[in-house]
């Protein structure tokens, strides 16, 4: 089967905007809210939205790395790949928004909580994604906000494409033979 | 790539170019953690290292346990002062009867060079080799090739002399591999006496005079004279020797540029170096030790990936 798009520019153009209008809505002007991408897809997402609020220059956007807190660590054939973590701010107090592009088995936030531990303690933490991968959870993790959600099986594969790294903006469903 | 293609790391003899720059991308990474108000993350936290040390070791053993701590490995100690080792058991016993209360990783120091190839022959187990007699210390010259490239960039091509006791210098077999590999040019200087015969068929340049040998370099590491492993005389008099192999600040003035100064530790302050030279702004003595925990931590996080 080829990939099977789910969403064109335009789509991911009209939900990026949504998402930015609802983290407004909540948290007026980030005074006491940071966004946080987790690497290594995270991050682009997170400047596209920061974008998308730049009527306010102060929001403090951070990449954290959570490599070395994932709990898949010699179950896979090769050693994972650390990216860069940049927190250039102090999160302990405010509201965290945790930032990736697909929630899939949730093991991937759950490694983000206890690597965010490590630079202190948040009021409270808060998940953004653009694709929930509902029916697939292996923990307990919910998004606060959501792009789409997408009914998927486990063989399958959700690939969403930037503009800056593919040279496009969209999403597909690709099935892994 | 994102794999080493050794097993263990025995020595930088086995290392290849691609290994060296993954283990120096790794540890940006801890070098980054270990600069957080918690330094700490659970990579490793299923996994048991048994630091044997049969040699005295201060810096080593600190860095290798604060590593694997970081890591959160857990980890036992084991000195050879007051073990049975003293009591006539050989180093396969001791190791194996370690391994079967189900360690996954060995760190080891021996007096004797090849201690960590033999074992690692002998056990099945994951071996690191923290110096064995005069042969490798592969973690040292890594924190040193590192923590010299994060001042001057890239090393390839540039000038690295190494002075003093070449002979009896783990370090300097270590450091001499690393740089090579890294495309760098390495230059000893010591007394004759110190500096073993056919040295240079490993490729590197022999210059007796010290000033001379000073001026063309980019950096200098400053070797110990290592007193516990001679059991003759190789030069008249310590003050004989720090006359001509002494570095102080006023041969660094008369000196063409600025070098860097690099020291493995422990340093014999007066001897091989001044004290003013050992605190002034080239020498990287105290970065090479902050890097020598972040260098470990990414070998042991390398390592620990290929286990079972």
């Amino acid at each position: 089967m080829n990939p099977k798009k789910i969403l064109n520019a335009n789509e991911l153009s009209t939900i990026l905007h949504r998402l930015s209008y609802q983290l407004i809505e909540d948290h007026n002007d980030f005074s006491n809210t940071v966004l946080i991408g987790i690497q290594p897809r995270g991050p682009i997402l997170a400047t596209r939205l920061l974008q998308l609020l730049n009527d306010n220059d102060n929001i403090n956007l951070g990449f954290l790395d959570i490599t070395f807190f994932r709990d898949d660590f010699r179950r896979n054939e090769k050693s994972l790949k650390a990216s860069t973590t940049s927190l250039d701010f102090v999160i302990e107090g405010k509201t965290v928004i945790l930032i990736d592009d697909v929630l899939f088995t949730g093991r991937s936030i759950r490694a983000a909580l206890d690597a965010i531990q490590s630079y202190g303690r948040p009021k409270s933490i808060q998940l953004l994604t653009l694709i929930d991968r509902r029916f697939s959870r292996e923990l307990p993790i919910q998004p606060d906000y959501c792009g789409i959600q997408v009914d998927s099986r486990l063989n399958e594969k959700v690939k969403v494409n930037w503009n800056e790294n593919d040279g496009e903006d969209s999403v597909y469903l690709i099935k892994n033979k | 790539m994102s794999n080493l293609s050794v097993n263990h790391l025995l020595g930088i003899k086995y290392l290849n170019l691609n290994d060296l720059k993954l283990i120096f991308e790794t540890s940006d990474h801890f070098k980054e953690v270990i600069n957080r108000k918690i330094k700490k993350v659970p990579s490793l936290r299923d996994v048991t290292i048994a630091n044997l040390f049969f040699e005295n070791s201060t810096r080593t053993k600190i860095s290798f346990e604060l590593a694997q701590k970081r890591l959160s490995a857990d980890v036992v100690n084991f000195s050879s002062n007051g073990s049975s080792v003293s009591k006539g058991e050989t180093l396969i016993d001791t190791v194996n009867n370690i391994l079967s209360m189900k360690v996954d990783m060995v760190v080891i120091r021996h007096p004797s060079p090849g201690a960590s190839v033999f074992l690692s022959k002998n056990v099945d187990s994951c071996i690191i080799n923290a110096g064995d007699g005069t042969h490798e210390h592969p973690t040292q010259a890594l924190l040193d090739a590192y923590s010299l490239s994060e001042r001057i960039g890239d090393l390839n091509g540039r000038k690295i002399l190494i002075v003093g006791d070449i002979l009896h210098s783990r370090v300097a077999l270590s450091n001499i591999f690393t740089y090579q590999k890294l495309g760098a040019k390495v230059t000893v200087c010591g007394p004759k006496s110190l500096i073993p015969k056919h040295i240079e068929s490993l490729g590197v340049t022999v210059e007796t005079n010290f000033i001379k040998a000073l001026n063309q370099c980019d950096a200098v590491n400053m070797l110990r004279i290592q007193n516990e492993r001679m059991s003759e005389t190789y030069f008249p008099s310590t003050r004989e020797y720090v006359q001509q192999f002494g570095l102080n600040q006023q041969i660094l003035d008369s000196l063409n540029k600025e070098i860097i100064i690099m020291h493995p530790g422990p340093i014999n302050r007066g001897v091989e170096i001044t004290s003013e030279v050992a605190d002034s702004d080239q020498a990287i003595i105290l970065d090479q030790v902050e890097n020598g925990v972040a260098i470990r931590m990414a070998v042991m996080y390398l390592l620990a990936s290929k286990l079972y």
